[in-house]
């Protein structure tokens, strides 16, 4: 962030011009910026979440839970609406100091609050209204220093955020290359230390971090200049390595995929080697999830089914497998090898998935989403049940169930690795199974129900059957994920098959991209890695409480700046922006009907610029 | 001699209203029939009670003299009837090839297995399900192939959309092809063009045709036959020239002559 310091002098236009604003404009975002802070304040963010330092003694994630609003909101309200074929004038002083103006507003609000906590008590109502607060917002030195510096800090911040249009694209690109990745670097502290201790390079991240975590301020500096100069020397690169990957055809697009394919392989296969039982862990969850993932992606991504029960599969593969090999289970201990049960298991899914499907999917839309909502819900409550006590245990679950043993290992919840080895395996195959089933007869007909229901039907796909059959290969997919959390676990209870299991896997799937593996991966990764599933953390653990609120928020978020997912599928995104693509190539006189191949590709390209645009 | 599609007195019902009601018909191999009428006429309804989007009340409707009343609308497509829709409806998400790849589904066989372990025979499948769609695609010309065949089927013209709908219905590998209103929306240069493709897909393709269509000329240029329908009720059949001076068909178009009321 200091680097965007040195560039504003350079900017003065006429003093009048300054002050002929948008002021109603300025007055919405400040607002809107200051009540934003508040909430956040009042959620209890900055407190609870300070315990998480970034960099050592200066930014700790309770700040940058605060800091990032003014940022994004001075950013916001000097944006240009940039029409096509229309001059917009160059951003200058004047969108500046509209940036500037909205951080001062914004200011109000953590100010009124501290004001507002040293003079009425509203504890009752408002958990987090008191001393802890007020002491976090004042930094610690009293009041007016707290008032002062929320002006300073917002101002400034609003200042910055708007400073993003003004400064080149070059300069803009190291500033994001470096606030991301100085970011990336501090949340990813326990890989890197895991890591590097794996390596035997303790020394270096001794070095980077401090011991009571958080970068350290002089490895801080450092990584700046590091990734500032790797952003310079990297300039158009990564984006020339992609589109020349896309560019391939035939043969050659199969060697590169194939090589990128086993880089990705060889990397799964021998970082965990080297990382600790934590974050082992961690990857165990992101696979397990990332199976289930896959499966809805089929089931919503592919066929168009909005499924809200999927979590019912997961389940029937948990309870399933813990039946056939625990020695507790209640009516029936068959003690099964782990192998045996998994044929056994995905044999039931497959039968749950008709017997749920075949009375759903003959409806439509929400009824269909609120129909399968109630399966899921019933299938826990089934297995919760004191009627079915004697079978499945009820609230108690069915314990003891065994780890897995391959014969030349044995995977077990104590060894987060082996699992994760095993979960990798069911990954793979689960990817295969989607990407062979994508580019055949039976994934273009789901794709053509997805698009239009009744026109599929009259062009000769028997619907219902190709709906009922996502619906038996997803729940597969789910099964198999439920049966390895037994294993690893070592028991099953109802409560780990909550509804919200199913609406997390539905938004990683909405947030990483429908229809799109490499989507699905993504948003796997970077939700149920970095914040955690249901029940199991994620690297910022201190997130914990306010995991929903952030999916929610992000969902929205997706929605309305994103709709095609972190990585769309190409096609999904022309669709989605489709009329600005449209109108842009109106007005510059491309004539779509004709020879213009290369108009095809500009929606992809704006999508890029507008998401590495965007400062926090 | 049997008919290859034959209609009798089919009536269709939505609540009280007649959407059709006493329809007489009869399309033969290798023929070109046109039905025309008002809006709000019945024609649409006519293909749906044919292709299974809804449900005839009475009446009966044979297809190489058996019934395919009640069947689902699969079953239709697969017994060898396809049709297009009025207000084009593709699936623009999908590539212009999947589009008309995705509708042999019903003379194909392969599933799951075939593609998880990429047999032969799903692999010859899948060669001869392109080698179709190509050809049902080259029908067009240049417009529908090359570049165009991975590019997202919403990106199409307007009068592409439409020929992509019928190339569609063409790869079913039907024996009857409904089109409905083939050429709305088009130039008069594209209108001709269809009009010769029209007959092309008789003489070139076997497909027997059903068309509903507004353009006199095109209904004047291709068809062997016209039914005219008003109110659900057949008003005249019969050559283009016999129904064109038909009073009662005019009288339909453009009303009765003022002295006549009272």
């Amino acid at each position: 962030m200091s680097t965007t310091m040195s560039a504003p002098s350079s900017t003065s236009s006429a003093a009048p011009a300054l002050l002929d604003q948008d002021w109603r404009r300025i007055g919405k975002w400040g607002g809107l910026c200051a009540v934003a802070i508040v909430l956040v304040s009042l959620i209890g963010m900055p407190v609870g979440l300070d315990r998480r330092t970034i960099i050592e003694g200066r930014l700790s994630l309770g700040y940058m839970a605060l800091i990032w609003i003014p940022l994004l909101f001075g950013y916001v309200v000097s944006k240009r609406v940039v029409l096509e074929g229309v001059k917009t004038p160059d951003p200058g002083a004047r969108d500046v100091f509209a940036g500037l103006c909205a951080g001062v507003l914004s200011g109000l609000g953590p100010v009124l609050l501290i004001l507002g906590i040293d003079n009425f008590n509203l504890r009752k109502p408002l958990v987090n209204w008191g001393p802890p607060l007020l002491e976090q917002l004042t930094f610690g030195r009293g009041i007016g220093f707290g008032v002062a510096a929320w002006f300073g800090i917002c101002a400034v911040l609003g200042l910055l955020g708007s400073l993003m249009h003004v400064l080149p694209k070059d300069v803009r690109r190291v500033v994001s290359f470096v606030t991301y990745g100085l970011l990336s670097i501090s949340i990813l502290e326990a890989v890197i230390s895991d890591l590097s201790e794996g390596f035997g390079l303790e020394s270096l991240a001794d070095a980077m971090y401090a011991k009571r975590g958080g970068l350290t301020v002089k490895s801080s500096i450092i990584l700046v200049v590091v990734i500032g100069v790797f952003s310079i020397v990297t300039k158009g690169r990564l984006k020339g390595a992609t589109s020349r990957y896309q560019e391939l055809q035939g043969e050659e697009r199969k060697r590169a995929s194939i090589v990128l394919f086993s880089g990705v392989a060889g990397l799964c296969i021998v970082l965990p080697l080297f990382l600790g039982k934590i974050v082992n862990e961690l990857l165990a969850n992101v696979g397990l999830f990332l199976l289930l993932a896959l499966g809805l992606n089929i089931v919503v991504g592919l066929a168009g089914i909005l499924d809200l029960g999927y979590v019912a599969f997961f389940a029937v593969g948990g309870y399933t497998t813990a039946v056939l090999t625990s020695a507790e289970s209640p009516f029936f201990t068959p003690e099964l090898h782990f192998g045996f049960a998994l044929i056994i298991v995905v044999l039931m899914a497959g039968l749950t998935g008709l017997v749920i499907g075949a009375p759903v999917i003959r409806m439509r839309g929400d009824y269909l989403a609120i129909v399968t909502l109630g399966f899921g819900e019933i299938i826990r409550l089934l297995f919760m049940s004191d009627w079915l006590k004697p079978y499945f245990g009820g609230a108690q679950g069915i314990t003891n169930v065994p780890p897995v043993d391959l014969g030349f290992a044995v995977v077990t919840g104590i060894d987060p690795r082996s699992v994760f080895y095993l979960v990798l395996v069911f990954c793979t195959l689960a990817i295969y199974v989607s990407w062979r089933l994508q580019a055949s007869r039976l994934g273009r007909a789901w794709m053509a129900i997805r698009e239009d229901e009744q026109v599929a039907e009259a062009m000769g796909i028997n619907t219902v059957n190709a709906k009922l059959m996502a619906f038996v290969v997803g729940a597969m997919m789910a099964a198999v994920s439920g049966a390895v959390l037994a294993a690893k676990v070592g028991s099953v209870f109802p409560n780990s098959f909550m509804i919200l299991v199913s609406i997390i896997i539905l938004v990683v799937v909405i947030v990483g991209g429908m229809g799109n593996i490499a989507g699905v991966l993504v948003g796997s990764f970077v939700l149920i890695g970095v914040l955690g599933g249901p029940r199991q953390p994620g690297l910022l653990q201190e997130f914990q409480s306010y995991k929903l609120l952030i999916y929610g928020a992000l969902l929205v978020f997706m929605m309305l700046q994103r709709p095609e997912g972190l990585v769309p599928s190409a096609r999904r995104s022309q669709e989605l922006h489709q009329e600005e693509f449209l109108q842009d190539a109106w007005l510059k006189g491309v004539d779509l009907d004709r020879e213009e191949p290369e108009a095809v590709e500009q929606p992809g390209a704006a999508s890029g610029v507008e998401g590495e645009g965007a400062p926090a | 001699m049997s008919h290859l599609l034959e209609i009798q007195d089919l009536k269709v019902t939505f609540g009280g209203l007649d959407a059709l009601s006493g329809l007489n018909f009869h399309v033969d191999e290798g023929e070109i029939v046109s039905v025309i009428g008002p809006n709000g006429a019945g024609k649409t309804t006519f293909f749906n009670a044919i292709s299974g989007l809804v449900e005839a009340t009475e009446g009966e409707i044979l297809f190489e003299g058996e019934s395919v009343l009640g069947l689902e609308p699969h079953q239709v497509t697969s017994l060898g009837i396809a049709r297009t829709f009025q207000n084009v409806r593709l699936f623009p998400n999908m590539t212009i090839l999947e589009n008309v790849m995705v509708s042999q589904h019903c003379r194909t066989r392969q599933l799951v297995f075939g593609a998880l372990m990429q047999t032969k025979a799903f692999k010859q499948e899948e060669r001869e399900i392109r080698e179709r769609a190509e050809a049902a695609l080259g029908f067009f010309g240049s417009r529908l192939v090359g570049y165009r065949l991975e590019q997202a089927a919403f990106m199409l013209s307007y009068a592409n959309r439409r020929r992509l709908e019928i190339a569609r219905a063409m790869a079913t590998q039907p024996r009857l092809i409904l089109l409905d209103e083939p050429v709305a929306g088009m130039n008069p240069m594209e209108t001709a063009e269809l009009t010769g493709l029209i007959g092309r897909l008789r003489s070139e393709w076997g497909f027997t045709i059903v068309m509903i269509e507004h353009d006199m000329r095109v209904v004047r240029d291709v068809s062997d036959r016209v039914v005219v329908l008003d109110h659900g009720v057949p008003i005249a059949q019969g050559s283009y020239d016999e129904v064109s001076t038909n009073p009662e068909v005019i009288e339909a178009y453009l009303g009765r002559p003022v002295e006549n009321r009272a």
